[in-house]
């Protein structure tokens, strides 16, 4: 049986986005997918060493929070000083005690399945990125190298 | 529970670390072997038969015992 691939693009560079790209990427490695991912833009945070991502509950309707809080506060109060690094602070808690692996430890555990991770240099250049910042193993490429392999894939994402 | 080989507690842990830890493991096991996979996460029941049917490794058992689910992996 032929190998089977999957190709992801991530293109978001917040605590929440940064897991399906990481959990898709790392389980299709466990199940036998050669995989890449392929990121840009904000996505990019993605790959520095050091990850500050952060969550934000301004825009997200969605989001749930924790002892009624979008009550207290209308969506003014979650643009005050120090409610985003609140929020990602509590965010990271829960995930702790729910057994949700860490940005980190599923980025390793993707580098240890051979997971290519390519980084978009038009977007490194664009923003002044140092690629000293970014994790070693990262390969640096651009939209016609990423469609040789998602050509060929069998699932292909952008998130 | 039918013998196995080697032993993955993966109680506490969530969606998809048991079934990267249950790979892990099974990548230094012998072809034949079983591994025998303890997890909390109730998500696991249809993970790990998905995970068997995808990479040809035997799901021997699958069942729930005292809050907990139990599996049997022998390694194709």
């Amino acid at each position: 049986m032929e190998q089977k691939k999957l190709a992801i693009i991530a293109t978001k560079g917040s605590l929440d986005w940064a897991y399906p790209p990481f959990i898709l990427a790392s389980t299709a490695a466990a199940l036998g997918y050669e995989v890449q991912i392929f990121f840009t833009f904000y996505g990019l945070q993605l790959l520095k060493k050091d990850l500050s991502l952060e969550v934000t509950p301004l825009g997200n309707p969605g989001m749930p929070m924790p002892m009624g809080m979008d009550k207290w506060f209308p969506v003014l109060g979650l643009a005050l000083p120090g409610m985003q690094a609140m929020m990602t602070s509590m965010m990271k808690a829960k995930m702790k005690k729910k057994g949700v692996a860490s940005i980190e430890e599923l980025r390793e555990l993707c580098q240890e399945a051979e997971v290519k991770l390519i980084a978009c240099q038009m977007t490194v250049d664009l923003f002044d990125l140092d690629t000293a910042d970014f994790i070693d193993g990262v390969e640096y490429a651009g939209a016609a190298a990423f469609f040789e392999f998602a050509g060929e894939s069998d699932i292909c994402l952008y998130i | 529970m039918a013998a196995f080989d080697q032993e993955l507690d993966a109680s506490g842990l969530n969606c998809p670390l048991p079934i990267l830890r249950a790979k892990k493991t099974l990548n230094s096991m012998a072809s034949g072997q079983v591994l025998h996979i303890i997890a909390t996460d109730p998500g696991s029941v249809k993970d790990f038969d998905a995970f068997a049917k995808q990479t040809g490794n035997e799901l021997m058992e699958s069942k729930e015992e005292g809050g907990k689910f139990h599996f049997l992996i022998k390694k194709a």
